[in-house]
């Protein structure tokens, strides 16, 4: 490795310091426009970016057998199963094939004094 | 001395050192611990909006400052990585410490954090948002804390010039909770 490559890590910690002020900016512009989106994306999508940029550059993913790649996404994958298994259960309380067992109805009412704000779903 | 040598440093059955191969295959399989852990809450936070009431009493430049003490500590281990890869396993070793100073930073400030939090009632109990909370940033301590410790036992061997290959490994694995919090400081302290 040559010097560029020890001044190419200094540049991308000082982009990803730049994407986290922004990252930090973002609510608050998104708070005076009334825009949410803001917030969303420069939270969210710039998560996505920095993640990209420290996996790429510092972990040298890229670099690496192929098959390093494919076991990482398939790790993903298998997070993205989850979500798309039990997400449906979580936050879609109403349906036509629902059957609610009593103890959820009891767990909301209890949960009514708290936080959950699910007394409204039930 | 060779006989004495981790057999994941003196063999390769997949075209990389099996001890690489190890920690990809952890991060692979933190990758489901972590991701469930988000996955669920992400989840539970849109189904629930009564959650941004809670999430509003986190502390944004705390986490902020986390993050950026987390990034520059991954800076510090990279650097070592290239310092190792160059032969200079004290200059590696010196790098490696720095990094566990910014472990040692994020794990106090945390303290502090949760300190003051659990004084003004928010503990683990109070709420799902809470137990969230602290079980995402709970378990990404421990593994932060389990980070500098093995990099104060690899730093160790770096600064007599020895295994400095450990030293790329240990990296790896930072850098991947470095990721975790990337993903954790939106989703706790700036989405609300």
């Amino acid at each position: 490795m040559s010097e560029e490559a020890h001044h190419n890590y200094v540049r991308i910690w000082a982009w990803l310091v730049l994407l986290l002020v922004i990252s930090v900016i973002g609510p608050f512009v998104g708070d005076a426009t009334g825009l949410k989106w803001i917030t969303l994306v420069t939270a969210f999508g710039i998560a996505l970016v920095k993640a990209y940029l420290v996996v790429v550059n510092f972990m040298h993913l890229n670099s690496e057998q192929k098959f390093v790649s494919y076991f990482v996404a398939t790790a993903l994958v298998f997070m993205l199963l989850l979500f798309a298994g039990t997400a449906p259960d979580v936050m879609k309380a109403e349906g036509r094939n629902w059957e609610k067992p009593a103890w959820i109805a009891d767990a909301a009412v209890a949960a009514a004094g708290g936080d959950h704000g699910s007394g409204e779903h039930h | 001395m060779a006989a004495t040598r981790p057999i994941a440093t003196t063999r390769t059955a997949a075209g990389m050192a099996t001890g690489k191969l190890a920690v990809w295959w952890i991060v692979a399989s933190e990758i489901v611990i972590f991701g469930g852990v988000l996955a669920s809450y992400v989840m539970h936070r849109l189904a629930h909006e009564a959650w941004a009431e809670q999430a509003a009493h986190t502390n944004t430049w705390i986490g902020a400052f986390n993050t950026m003490v987390l990034l520059t500590s991954s800076l510090s281990a990279v650097l070592a990585h290239q310092a190792a890869e160059r032969g200079d396993g004290p200059k590696a070793a010196r790098l490696l410490y720095a990094t566990v100073v910014g472990a040692v930073t994020f794990l106090i400030v945390k303290g502090f954090e949760w300190t003051e939090e659990i004084t003004h009632g928010f503990t683990i109990t109070s709420s799902t948002f809470w137990s969230f909370y602290y079980t995402a940033a709970g378990i990404h301590a421990a593994h932060v804390l389990g980070g500098a410790i093995i990099m104060l036992i690899v730093a160790s061997a770096a600064k007599k010039g020895q295994e400095l290959h450990r030293v790329e490994l240990i990296g790896i694995y930072w850098h991947f909770v470095d990721v975790v919090w990337i993903f954790l400081f939106p989703l706790l302290y700036i989405a609300k």
